[in-house]
């Protein structure tokens, strides 16, 4: 009977010390994602909803204008402009992705067959690129594509633009520029997925009558999966969002969300609608995610795909 | 070319799926001056010339290196000899892709789909050969009863034993009914009474339906249990060719002696006739052949106690016993020389460490061989 009140209380003394190391180890990072992630997004989220002031701030009553705005309402009635954005981005997003993935398995692949020693040096020489900062890399897609470049005059001489226009600015050099950005996040989770592979099953799979197309298709490509879902989100969460690229190699025709969002903002021209803007942005990035996660089940077999 | 050859192929297969089992015919094949060389200086298969008959079970034996899975992988075609011909059931293969030949393996680490099921890694080989998918499933049901894995089907691989996984990747190759079934050491990765008998199990499979089994070792004891036919292969060149007992009892030089786990191997010092002068003493061989090394098998002494004289009788001294309950196995000293035998229990007192015994040998056991 005497032990009924000695017992959980010792218990309780370790959940205490317990939930202290829980505090200790936790609260660095939920402070973090709290004060940068959850309050910022909570603010904006408030923003969104306010009305547009004389020099625009956020200000009171609260109203659905800046959706509307975002959804092509203005002064002069509806005009098409910001929906073209979001699709534009979407686009964007779609073709820079789907040509990142063409270029990027044969490169992860290529680094898998050379041998050990060479591997890690390949590696950084795909990294290695990213260190630069994206500003300079993208100036230098700039000069590479301007009119009167080698580039330029070539893809004139076959046609493909009309004289003096050059390669920049356009809807092209951005995709261009996305696709140069973002090979590295593709190359090594693909890398990662490819390095696991054993060779014997390429080796299984044209013993038992596949082709090479066949035998990468069949056996190669369905455990490489986890590393292609992963190199998606890792490309195109990012590049829906991006700012620098279409910026400088985009023109006024190249405009993408981020764009949109930031020159409300920079310009000071109207914080609700960047606020809806933003949000906009968040919730495509969670109905993407959310996507992915149900093709990454499906399709992930016996492994999980964690994103 | 090749569209006539799948449709031979193709001809083939209804012929032996409509008629029973035993009576399918089974491929030989023929090597002639394989040779394989990786980078500058590594030769892996030096001229090569051996013909597996069809319906045997050929076993290649050897070292580490010394090429028998390089000329696996020739035959599978995942490998492709630098020079030479190569067929298979009398139609050239040299250059027929791997995925075009009528052969099928069972890889050494298994190479089972993990993404796939066992049911699916079952079919793999007939779905690719664009079979329609009842009489794949009816196919994949009738191997999985064969190797008694009928209820494993729907697992996925990582849940399989290894045993489990090592029968999975003889089914997938079996139910492909290829003209030669390829083993690449598949045995090695189980541990010894799981491998003893699948041993047996697998020797079965293949007198059951007659195919042609090459089967890659470096286990001598496992080579002389299963096979019809062992080749010794060292430095990528063949050394001997024969059955189990031939290779055992007749080596043709000390490397093939040293690898079939003979010790007893003594340099023949001169000769007169049938005596043969060794470190040992004086002996008595039947057929004394030219070879400089006298081979003597462990099994074939007899011990008698004490001392006593006659041919081929040695004075000996007990170093060493390890008993092994039906025999055991003796080290004995002969003046200098040390002499390794293995004698039966049967029913006699057993000498001991120390004891001085006479060894002797029927002269008709007594082989010389090259260096």
């Amino acid at each position: 009977m005497s032990y009924a009140g000695v017992i959980p209380s010792a218990r309780s003394r370790g959940m205490v010390r317990e939930s202290r190391h829980l505090l200790f180890t936790v609260a660095p990072g939920a402070t973090w994602i709290l004060v940068f992630l959850v309050l910022p997004s909570a603010y904006l989220m408030g923003v969104a909803f306010m009305t547009n002031g004389p020099y625009g701030l956020p200000e009171m009553p609260l109203s659905l204008e800046s959706f509307k705005r975002l959804a092509g309402f203005g002064f002069l009635g509806w005009s098409p402009g910001n929906l073209y954005t979001l699709l534009r981005s979407l686009w964007q997003t779609l073709v820079s992705t789907g040509l990142v993935v063409l270029v990027a398995y044969p490169i992860a692949y290529y680094i898998t067959t050379c041998r050990e020693k060479w591997r890690p040096i390949l590696l950084l020489l795909v990294v290695v690129p990213s260190w630069t900062n994206q500003v300079i890399r993208t100036f230098g897609w700039m000069n590479l594509l301007a009119p009167g470049t080698p580039l330029s005059e070539l893809a004139e001489a076959l046609g493909l633009i009309s004289a003096n226009m050059g390669l920049y600015p356009s809807n092209f050099a951005v995709t261009l520029g996305l696709v140069y950005n973002f090979l590295p996040f593709m190359v090594l989770p693909l890398y990662a997925a490819f390095e696991k592979l054993d060779t014997a099953q390429v080796e299984a799979a044209q013993d038992l009558y596949a082709s090479p197309v066949r035998a990468f298709w069949h056996a190669v490509f369905p455990q490489t999966l986890p590393g292609l879902l992963a190199g998606i989100v890792l490309v195109a969460i990012p590049a829906f969002g991006m700012y620098v690229i279409p910026e400088l190699l985009g023109g006024g025709k190249g405009m993408m969300l981020g764009n949109l969002v930031a020159n409300q903002f920079a310009g000071g021209s109207n914080w609700p609608l960047g606020a809806a803007g933003a949000i906009l942005m968040l919730l495509a990035t969670f109905v993407g995610l959310f996507v992915m996660r149900r093709i990454g089940k499906r399709l992930g077999g016996g492994e999980e795909v964690v994103i | 070319m090749t569209d006539t050859l799948t449709a031979d192929v193709a001809d083939t297969r209804m012929v032996r799926s409509a008629t029973v089992e035993s009576a399918r015919e089974a491929s030989s094949i023929e090597m002639q001056r394989l040779h394989k060389r990786f980078g500058r200086d590594t030769v892996a298969l030096d001229g090569v010339d051996l013909t597996i008959r069809a319906g045997e079970f050929f076993t290649l034996l050897g070292p580490s290196g010394c090429g028998k899975t390089t000329l696996l992988r020739i035959l599978a075609g995942l490998e492709e000899a630098d020079d030479g011909r190569l067929a298979i059931g009398g139609r050239d293969v040299t250059e027929v892709p791997p995925h075009r030949r009528s052969v099928n393996t069972v890889f050494q680490s298994y190479a089972l789909f993990p993404h796939l099921s066992v049911r699916e890694n079952l079919a793999f080989g007939l779905k690719m050969r664009g079979m329609p998918p009842e009489e794949r499933e009816a196919r994949v049901a009738k191997i999985a009863e064969f190797i008694q894995l009928g209820d494993l089907v729907d697992r996925r691989v990582d849940q399989l034993s290894g045993g489990q996984r090592q029968r999975i990747a003889l089914a997938r190759a079996l139910v492909n009914e290829p003209d030669v079934l390829l083993l690449d050491e598949p045995l090695s990765a189980l541990d010894a009474g799981l491998r003893s008998q699948l041993q047996v199990e697998l020797l079965r499979v293949q007198k059951r339906l007659g195919m042609t089994f090459v089967f890659v070792t470096h286990d001598q004891q496992e080579a002389m249990v299963m096979s019809d036919r062992i080749a010794v292969l060292n430095g990528g060149v063949i050394q001997q060719v024969g059955p189990p007992r031939e290779v055992y009892e007749h080596p043709v030089n000390a490397f093939v002696a040293r690898f079939m786990g003979h010790d007893n191997l003594y340099p023949v010092t001169a000769r007169s006739g049938s005596r043969l002068s060794t470190p040992l003493g004086e002996l008595t061989a039947e057929q004394p052949g030219k070879g400089g090394l006298l081979l003597i098998r462990p099994e074939t002494l007899d011990l008698l106690p004490g001392e006593v004289a006659g041919d081929n009788h040695l004075p000996a001294t007990v170093a060493e016993r390890l008993y092994r309950g039906s025999h055991a196995e003796y080290r004995l000293e002969v003046g200098e020389t040390t002499l390794q035998a293995t004698v039966n229990n049967r029913g006699r007192q057993l000498p001991e460490r120390g004891d001085r015994v006479t060894v002797t040998v029927a002269p008709g056991d007594l082989v010389t061989l090259s260096e």
